[in-house]
């Protein structure tokens, strides 16, 4: 009961998509397949053209770091062993941004402008979150 | 379109006690403020056909300008409450003066009030700050409000050099006008170093970046321009008003360093008639320091990305080139959530009547207010004058 207390998402109709991605260790945006564009967070229409012909892709899970702030003081108890925790807004490859945290690194080692890449953290048997660790470059 | 431009103007405008006031429940000091800006009129619940308001976390209804009307016994042609956090204030004003100028109702009051420190438990406070960012693709990161405008301010930094230092001057200045008012919650004097040596609540922001939390209401009576003339105060007509809406969610917005500010401003000027060189005073929304160098950037007041420079200049200090939040703002003043706005606009009336005493503006003759709610999300920018 690790993550017992924090704030589970509720899949529903037009997200259960997404949320059965991550269960796969895949992260699902849409594109459209009349104008092409990419967009997060899922929706019925292509927020560019408005045609409802959209579709699911994997995304390459890439991108790099937008802005961030590292949270002292936790939003409640649940989050309160995650502290010092990184909130991340990362801009992904495909163009489309969304919110995250970064893991896997000492929370001073973020940076604007970082590269990035998805892990997914399993939180329950139906909700995996998917969280960015910094690229290691050789 | 006809433009609502001098069409309306404040005729009453003032305060419940703020900062701590345990004595009184949220809709207490709602119509504590209602029954304060009626006398500050000088009008009767008669003259009122007019209710506007908030909703509070303290004490919640479902429909809060009707119960809000049937508390005072008044019986209302229009009747509404908003919601879009500190960005309601101005946006239900924008609402009633067009009510008023398209002939729904002739008189209007407007009043809210939370009690965020006295009437709401910590658990409550926790719960409701612990649901803040989209339910799905935000709220399970644990990011708190603070830390979603530590991401505007992180951005801003990277972006233009800001500094901490800047960022706390903002607060520095709030605090050494809020020392000129007696009403507000915090006096004491603070400097850019008490800031960035108070405690981190989110990287870049330190505790004193914060806003306060507290108890108050606040109130304002609006009306004709041509009714205005029946009251004994200095009606304070509004000159211009604009709305701009860009986003819910920060992880959704288009540009974290610019905001809809810009459109809300670019409205209420060209309403006006005015430019930010005819601004002689703002009240600028400041629930954190960041909002402030960018509603300055995004208002025309100084270019994108100098916000810092030019709040660490002393222009936005009582006998600078643009003083702003007179009255210690939401830093030093007060802070009850949604109703926070208001605060700078009863301010602002005061100013512009020249009865703010020790911290008053000289020559003060148009003033502009700025509310945002969400994060970053929703703007309205009002232009205020004593002249039509």
């Amino acid at each position: 009961m690790e993550h017992a207390g924090k704030n589970f998402p509720e899949p529903t109709i037009e997200t259960e998509a997404y949320w059965d991605g991550c269960r796969n260790r895949e992260l699902l945006i849409q594109q459209c397949n009349q104008c092409g564009k990419s967009q997060f967070y899922p929706r019925m229409m292509c927020t560019n053209c408005m045609s409802r012909n959209v579709h699911w892709v994997k995304a390459t899970g890439k991108g790099k770091v937008k802005t961030y702030t590292i949270i002292h003081r936790a939003i409640s108890k649940a989050y309160a062993k995650e502290a010092p925790y990184v909130v991340a807004i990362i801009e992904l490859y495909e163009g489309p941004s969304l919110m995250s945290n970064i893991v896997g690194c000492h929370p001073r080692d973020v940076n604007v402008g970082q590269e990035v890449e998805v892990t997914f953290q399993d939180w329950s048997e139906e909700i995996t979150i998917p969280m960015f660790t910094p690229i290691e470059r050789d | 379109m006809e433009s609502l431009r001098g069409k309306t103007a404040i005729i009453g405008a003032a305060d419940s006690d703020v900062g701590v006031v345990p004595h009184m429940s949220a809709t207490q000091l709602c119509v504590d403020a209602a029954l304060k800006a009626m006398d500050d009129a000088g009008i009767t619940k008669d003259e009122i056909d007019g209710i506007v308001s908030c909703d509070s976390w303290a004490e919640p209804f479902l429909y809060h300008a009707e119960a809000i009307s049937e508390y005072l016994q008044i019986e209302p042609k229009y009747c509404i409450s908003v919601g879009t956090g500190g960005g309601t204030t101005f946006s239900l004003l924008h609402h009633a003066a067009s009510a008023i100028a398209t002939g729904i109702c002739d008189t209007v009051l407007i009043t809210m009030a939370d009690s965020l420190r006295s009437g709401i438990s910590k658990e409550k406070a926790m719960k409701t700050q612990a649901s803040t960012g989209h339910p799905q693709f935000e709220s399970p990161y644990g990011p708190s409000v603070p830390s979603l405008y530590a991401l505007i301010a992180r951005a801003h930094m990277a972006e233009f050099g800001t500094t901490a230092e800047q960022l706390a001057a903002v607060s520095v200045t709030a605090r050494k006008h809020a020392h000129l008012n007696p009403a507000a919650q915090m006096r004491e004097l603070i400097t850019v170093e008490d800031v960035v040596n108070s405690r981190m609540i989110a990287d870049p922001l330190h505790l004193y970046d914060c806003s306060l939390i507290s108890d108050g209401g606040s109130a304002v009576i609006l009306t004709s321009r041509e009714k205005a003339k029946n009251y004994s105060k200095q009606p304070v007509y509004l000159l211009g008003v604009g709305e701009g809406h860009r986003h819910e969610h920060i992880s959704q917005a288009q540009s974290l360093t610019t905001s809809a500010a810009v459109d809300s401003g670019k409205r209420a000027y060209e309403m006006a008639g005015l430019g930010p060189n005819d601004i002689d005073f703002a009240e600028l929304y400041d629930c954190f320091t960041p909002t402030v160098l960018i509603e300055l950037e995004d208002l025309g007041f100084c270019e994108k990305g100098e916000g810092g420079a030019f709040v660490e200049s002393g222009a936005v200090d009582l006998g600078g080139l643009l003083p702003i939040n007179t009255h210690g703002g939401l830093l030093s003043h007060c802070h009850p959530g949604n109703p926070g706005s208001m605060f700078a606009l009863t301010e602002a009336v005061v100013q512009l009547r020249n009865e703010a005493g020790r911290r008053q503006v000289n020559d003060a003759e148009v003033a502009l207010v700025h509310g945002q709610g969400g994060i970053m999300s929703s703007h309205t920018t009002l232009i205020l004058g004593k002249e039509v």
